[in-house]
């Protein structure tokens, strides 16, 4: 597990989601992955969401300081099984997986992405 | 002239001004540097004389939204639409000053551009949840399009079940390649142009005319 070492990925339950306004997942998003972190979503945001999501992070860039986000998603196939689905309670979702990390970390979540595209992949 | 006159006139000016159907806006979207200013420009400079704004190797050298007011275009069939063409800062989910370094330019000028670019980005977001009737995506076709930024881009018009031409623009260009356009989004018609040599540009102002008419 060497190739995550010092990185905190927070995973957000589609249930979690589900329970927030769309401002508040944005905020509980940034703030998160402005502090450095890697979040994955369990569901995906709403194309409304997501346009909202890119409008608040340009809000947020700073000389020297944040830089935006990286933000890849991956379709969920069989959910239902795989390890994050047990890791997040077993709960199927349709929706696509999506991993947010601050910009300035892209190899980090390049790293990540493979990790991840395992996790999904091994649910098979 | 009487006071009565110049109250009808104005009552009519409004009555007109509430009535008459607002110009469709077009915008052009798409990701930093895929050549929508200069597209921008074409269309203007084809349609009316003159042009929107400056074009760079720079990226984000646009970083206000552009409007360019009554539009006509002619399609070679002869139908033809009034738009404004709404020239857009390239989206993306993030921005570093440093990116304006490498080019050589000054940290205070860096700081700056990189602010209004944020802006710009910002204001863009928002014009397409509110103002925006049809959209042209722009994409180098020299460059892979499967880009995230790209799809969540598309995904956000598609949500706003908004008409959307995508061009794979620099077709001058020896490796560019609208297939890979094409099979990116096959959803939607795909038009291959060069906005800096004109080539195929015909073939596009058909499409308006018919898609966004
Ligand atoms: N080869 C080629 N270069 C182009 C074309 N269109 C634009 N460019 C160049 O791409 C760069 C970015 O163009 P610009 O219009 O500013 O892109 P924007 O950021 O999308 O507005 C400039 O150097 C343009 O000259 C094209 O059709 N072919
Ligand atoms: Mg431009």
């Amino acid at each position: 597990m060497e190739m995550i070492q010092g990185v905190q990925i927070d995973l957000i339950s589609a249930e979690r989601l589900d329970r927030l306004t769309a401002m508040e997942k944005i905020r509980l998003i940034l703030d998160d992955v402005m502090e450095g972190n890697i979040v994955i979503l369990e569901k995906g945001l709403a194309p409304d969401e997501q346009s909202k999501l890119i409008e608040i992070t340009m809000r947020e860039i700073a000389p020297d300081g944040f830089s935006g986000i990286e933000m890849e998603t991956y379709p969920i196939r069989d959910a239902g099984n795989g390890f994050l689905a047990k890791l997040l309670g077993g709960k199927r979702s349709e929706t696509r997986l999506t991993v947010i990390g601050p910009a300035n970390q892209l190899k980090t979540l390049k790293k990540e992405k493979d990790l991840i595209s395992a996790w999904v992949s091994s649910s098979r | 002239m009487t006071f009565l006159v110049r109250t009808k006139r104005k009552i009519s000016g409004l009555l007109k001004a509430l009535f008459k159907k607002r110009t469709c806006r077009i915008g052009i979207y798409g990701p930093p540097n895929a050549g929508k200013t200069t597209l921008a420009n074409r269309i203007v400079r084809d349609w009316v004389g003159d042009a929107v704004g400056p074009v760079s190797e720079v990226p984000h050298e646009t970083r206000r939204v552009r409007r360019k007011e009554d539009i006509t275009i002619t399609g070679q069939n002869g139908s033809s639409i009034t738009i404004d063409i709404v020239d857009t800062p390239g989206v993306t989910t993030k921005i570093d000053y440093n990116e304006f370094i490498e080019f050589g330019i000054e940290k205070e000028e860096a700081v700056k551009r990189a602010r209004e670019a944020t802006e710009g980005v910002a204001e863009a977001m928002h014009w397409l949840r509110e103002d925006i009737d049809g959209v042209i995506y722009m994409l180098d076709s020299t460059l892979d399009p499967f880009q995230q930024v790209n799809i969540m881009l598309v995904g956000i018009i598609e949500s706003r079940k908004l008409p959307v031409l995508i061009v794979a623009n620099k077709n001058d260009l020896p490796d560019a390649s609208p297939a890979r356009i094409k099979s990116a989004f096959p959803q939607h018609p795909v038009i291959a142009i060069s906005g800096l040599e004109g080539n195929n540009v015909e073939e596009l102002y058909e499409q308006m005319t018919s898609y966004f008419g």
